[in-house]
Parts: C-alpha cells; sequence; structure tokens
C-alpha cells in the first residue's frame, strides 16, 4: 500500500499555528480518525509549532516544516526547525521546565507530545535547529453499515 | 477569540469562544486582565471554557496568570465547562488543584 506523504513549510508567525495543526488533522481525517485522537494530533502539532515559534527562533522569523506520513493506521509526523536549539534535552522534556517563567509559559508542552503521541522523540543541535519526531496510532476504524 | 461577560453579585463571569494558542493569547490575555481591574469588589472570577474549541498549553499559562492577578485580590478563581479536549489539558497539568472545576 502506498504511504501517504505531507509537507508543509511555513514561516515561524504565530498565526500559523492554527493552520499547521488543521491541516495535519485535515491529512488523516480521510482515515477516519475519532474526535479525540484528531483532537491529541492537533494539541500534539500545535505545541511542538509553538515550541518553533517561541524558543528555536525567539520570535524572529525562520522556516518551521512539518512532515506527516501515514502508515498503516499509524500518522508519523516530524516537526523541524533551523533555530538555536535545546540547550539541555533532558531538561526541557521535564513537565513544568521553561526557560521564560515570566512570559506565563507552563513548561508543559514536551509533556503534552509525549502523552497525547503513543511515540515521541526530540533531537537537537545548539545552533542548527530541533527535530521533533512524534507517531499517533489511529484507533479501529468504524464501520458503519448504511 | 471573543471575550463575554456578566456579573451578578460579587461573581464575574467571563465566557470565552475560539481556539487558545500562542497567537490568540495576548489579546484575550489582555481583555481578562482589563476586566479584573473593572470588576474589583468581586469575590469569585469564574471563566466559562464550553466555547473554547481549541486550547494548547498556552491555556495553562493563561489561567495560572489569571489565577496569581486574581488571588493578589483576594479572589477566588474556577473554570467551567471545558470540552473534552480542554479538559485533558488541563487535568494533564494538575491546574484543578489551584483553580477549581465547578
Amino acid at each position: 500500500m502506498t504511504k501517504n506523504y505531507l509537507k508543509l513549510q511555513f514561516y515561524s508567525l504565530p498565526c500559523n499555528q492554527a493552520f499547521a495543526r488543521d491541516a495535519v488533522a485535515a491529512f488523516c481525517v480521510s482515515l477516519n480518525p475519532s474526535l479525540s485522537v484528531l483532537s491529541d494530533i492537533k494539541t500534539a502539532v500545535s505545541e511542538a509549532v509553538t515550541n518553533c515559534t517561541v524558543h528555536a527562533y525567539k520570535g524572529n522569523l525562520g522556516l518551521i516544516t512539518v512532515e506527516c506520513e501515514i502508515e498503516d493506521r499509524a500518522l508519523h509526523i516530524k516537526v523541524s526547525d533551523t533555530g538555536r536549539g535545546i540547550d539541555d534535552i533532558e531538561k526541557a522534556v521535564q513537565p513544568f521546565y521553561t526557560t521564560l517563567p515570566d512570559d506565563e509559559r507552563s513548561g508543559m508542552g514536551f509533556t503534552i507530545m509525549q502523552t497525547f503521541m503513543d511515540d515521541f522523540k526530540v533531537n537537537s543541535i545548539k545552533g542548527e535547529g530541533t527535530v521533533v519526531y512524534m507517531t499517533k496510532q489511529l484507533d479501529a476504524e468504524v464501520v458503519e453499515n448504511v | 477569540m471573543k471575550v463575554q461577560t456578566a456579573r451578578s453579585g460579587g461573581v464575574l463571569k467571563i465566557k470565552l469562544y475560539g481556539e487558545m494558542d500562542e497567537y490568540s493569547a495576548p489579546d484575550v490575555r489582555a481583555a481578562c486582565d482589563r476586566l479584573i481591574d473593572e470588576n474589583a469588589g468581586v469575590r469569585k472570577i469564574i471563566i466559562n471554557l464550553a466555547d473554547v474549541a481549541f486550547m494548547d498549553s498556552t491555556g495553562i499559562g493563561f489561567l495560572i496568570g489569571r489565577y496569581k492577578k486574581a488571588r493578589r485580590r483576594g479572589v477566588a478563581l474556577m473554570v467551567e465547562n471545558p470540552n473534552f479536549a480542554a479538559d485533558k489539558v488541563l487535568s494533564l497539568s494538575g491546574i484543578y488543584t489551584l483553580i477549581p472545576k465547578v
């Protein structure tokens, strides 16, 4: 079976966060995921893209790339930037850890990605950028007789 | 996002409409802070999330910020009617121990 693939590239403007999560949701909607699964995917993508805007580029303009691949009933998502990179990944993924406590940041972005998705990995090189990999297993398709 | 408010006695209800993320949060923050300032004297603020169609962790930061502002004035902050998705984000953060869900 051919794997379906999507690649989006856009500027790190906050207004693109809704575009990114809605586009990824639209991409996988043909697999008839439950609303709960769709909501998890949208939230995780929003967190990953927000990190690029807020942390990787720190409000400056940069490119964010979102790639998705559907393999059987698994959705693989890769969100990458070429921003400043993460100083300490182990710390960054801890719940409530934030480098911007004065900006009302909760420090829960990575925790949400980890919890809402089935598989999560982050790679980062200082000064070169960060790549977040996430996988969501779509639940069994509901077949209704009409 | 849209913000609607109603005051009844010592209770201020703030109802939010739309999607809460990094893009929309600054305006909602400013609008809610203005409402809190304008309604000095209330003893309780309830933020209704029934029509918040999407919320990521920005919503946690937003609520903690309003909680701190309300607490400085001795005002209790509560949330009501988050939808399934917003409730999942808020539950994960443990925020309901500070800001009860009514």
